[in-house]
């Protein structure tokens, strides 16, 4: 790889110290373990001029849990979460995401919060710069066109691939957000605003809103933009509350066991009353370009773990998974591993 | 932008100026001259510049020198003390755990993390702490071996 490009370090004590110098350099990027940041930077995919180290910022590194509630610091490392007796014992959805994030020296470096804004991927984005080059570049660098879908008008499809996002999502979870503006609170899931296909109504109005030459919304990205995070914002925690019953798992499939991101990840959250499936909820990571929590899941409770069940699942994977060709694996395999993953998953929690 | 680098380098006190735009890697060889540590993939996949920072595991191809400040560094120079190797060393010479040794640094640097985290790892804990290392001669078998026996020197009171 080349040389870095010429950046800035800061090294701020206090969450006021870094909302002080996003607001002084309004290009600068918060920095965690550098697991992807840094692999960007050295690929000259991103150059921020200043990069601003979230590891020493205080009021960031705490788990505080018991058997309610869960709150986890954006500076928290995976591999913290990871080993949290806590977190293993009452929310095991988010213990085991965090715990089969590429390898272990990896978990020592990256953040949860750096986990949950993890850049999306693809085979025409992370790659050096001289390939990008020889390709043309792509839509989410300086590039005119998707390569993926290149009648995509605008929209692009780098896949986002963070484990933690959709374990959180089954749980309901909500994020903190510091900025310029003050502090707000808002549900993870409205954090990620990557190209959707929704059903519908919404579809056609989707598909309208997610043109490189409309502005992004709060609610619509375009793919470059998937994060609905304002200017000089960061996640500072991410909070989930537990529900007595519930039974959570988190499982992912890809090309070797360690390091690899994921062909397809899910997470599955259930309660089981007797023999009936009472509730259920489902969400995808590495498929699209958000994390997906399945819709439509309601339908398939009230009966037990049936051919009803697994069906209706299917369905919902069709219809709201959609894979495309952003990694060495093709689209229509990674759709079927993540049907296939949700299918055992689920069995297993509902006989486990 | 530069600074002056404070650390505590395999034990030592050490303050250099050092550009943020440097990673880890860079400051350890090419500035303080430890060429033990190696660089690999040079994108975080291989594990082979791999050094301990406050003794846990972390890859310096993706750590920027300036965020080490006040922080301990161990890297591959560290281990062995008066001509002897430590434990985990003597497992991977003993047990030829190492071909080309070109990984060899990074899998003893996370091999010692792991012994100073839990002393007694079973064959599962070691594969499962290996897990950001790779190794394209030895088939990984020797390499575990390696650590397992390790493990024992460590027993024995053999620093990891």
């Amino acid at each position: 790889m080349d040389a870095l490009p010429e950046f800035k370090v800061l090294n701020p004590a206090t969450l006021d110290e870094v909302m002080a110098a996003r607001a002084a350099h309004p290009d600068s990027k918060p920095l965690g373990g550098g697991t992807d940041l840094v692999v960007n930077i050295r690929r000259g995919i991103v150059a921020p001029p200043v990069l601003i180290d979230m590891t020493r910022v205080a009021g960031l590194h705490a788990i505080k849990a018991d058997a309610n509630s869960i709150e986890i610091g954006a500076s928290v490392t995976l591999t913290q979460l990871a080993e949290h007796p806590v977190a293993i014992e009452h929310y095991p959805v988010l213990a085991q995401a965090a715990g089969l994030i590429a390898g272990p020296t990896h978990r020592n470096m990256g953040t949860v919060g750096g986990n949950l804004c993890l850049d999306t991927r693809c085979i025409f984005y992370n790659q050096s710069e001289w390939w990008r080059d020889a390709n043309n570049h792509c839509l989410k660098t300086t590039g005119s066109m998707c390569h993926v879908a290149p009648k995509s008008r605008g929209v692009c499809f780098a896949t986002f691939s963070g484990d933690l996002a959709p374990a959180l999502l089954t749980l309901g979870a909500e994020i903190d957000i510091a900025g310029p503006n003050g502090r707000r609170t808002m549900p993870l899931e409205k954090l990620y605003i990557g190209f959707a296909r929704l059903r519908g109504d919404e579809a056609a109005a989707s598909a309208a809103q997610a043109r490189q030459d409309i502005p992004v919304t709060e609610t619509q990205g375009d793919g470059k933009f998937f994060l609905s995070l304002r200017p000089g914002e960061i996640v500072t925690t991410v909070r989930a509350n537990n529900t007595p019953g519930l039974r959570s798992g988190y499982d992912k499939i890809r090309i070797r066991k360690s390091i690899e991101y994921p062909v397809a990840g899910v997470a599955v959250a259930l309660k089981r009353e007797g023999d009936r499936l009472a509730s259920l909820r489902v969400a995808f990571t590495g498929t699209n370009p958000r994390p997906v929590l399945l819709d439509g899941t309601a339908a398939l409770t009230g009966g037990g773990l049936d051919e009803r069940v697994f069906k209706g699942l299917d369905a919902l994977v069709r219809d709201q998974i959609m894979p495309m060709k952003t990694t060495f694996t093709p689209g229509h395999y990674r759709r079927r591993v993540a049907g296939v993953l949700a299918r055992r998953l689920l069995t297993r929690l509902f006989e486990g | 932008m530069a600074r002056i680098l404070e650390c505590k380098l395999n034990g030592r006190d050490r303050a250099d100026a050092v550009a943020d735009n440097v990673l880890l890697l860079d400051y350890l060889r090419e500035k303080v001259g430890l060429t033990g540590t190696k660089t690999g993939c040079d994108g975080g996949e291989c594990g082979a510049c791999t050094v301990l920072i406050d003794d846990r595991p972390a890859l310096s191809c993706l750590t920027l020198a300036a965020t080490v400040q006040g922080r301990r560094v161990d890297t591959i120079e560290s281990l062995g003390t008066d001509g002897q190797l430590s434990a985990v060393q003597r497992g991977f010479h003993e047990k030829l755990g190492s071909q080309c040794g070109y990984c060899t640094p990074g899998f003893i640097m996370a091999s010692a993390g792991l012994l100073r985290k839990n002393p007694k790892p079973t064959e599962e804990e070691i594969i499962a702490a290996l897990g950001s290392n790779i190794c394209r001669c030895t088939g990984y078998v020797k390499i575990i071996e390696a650590v397992q026996y390790a493990a024992t020197l460590n027993a024995q009171g053999v620093a990891p």
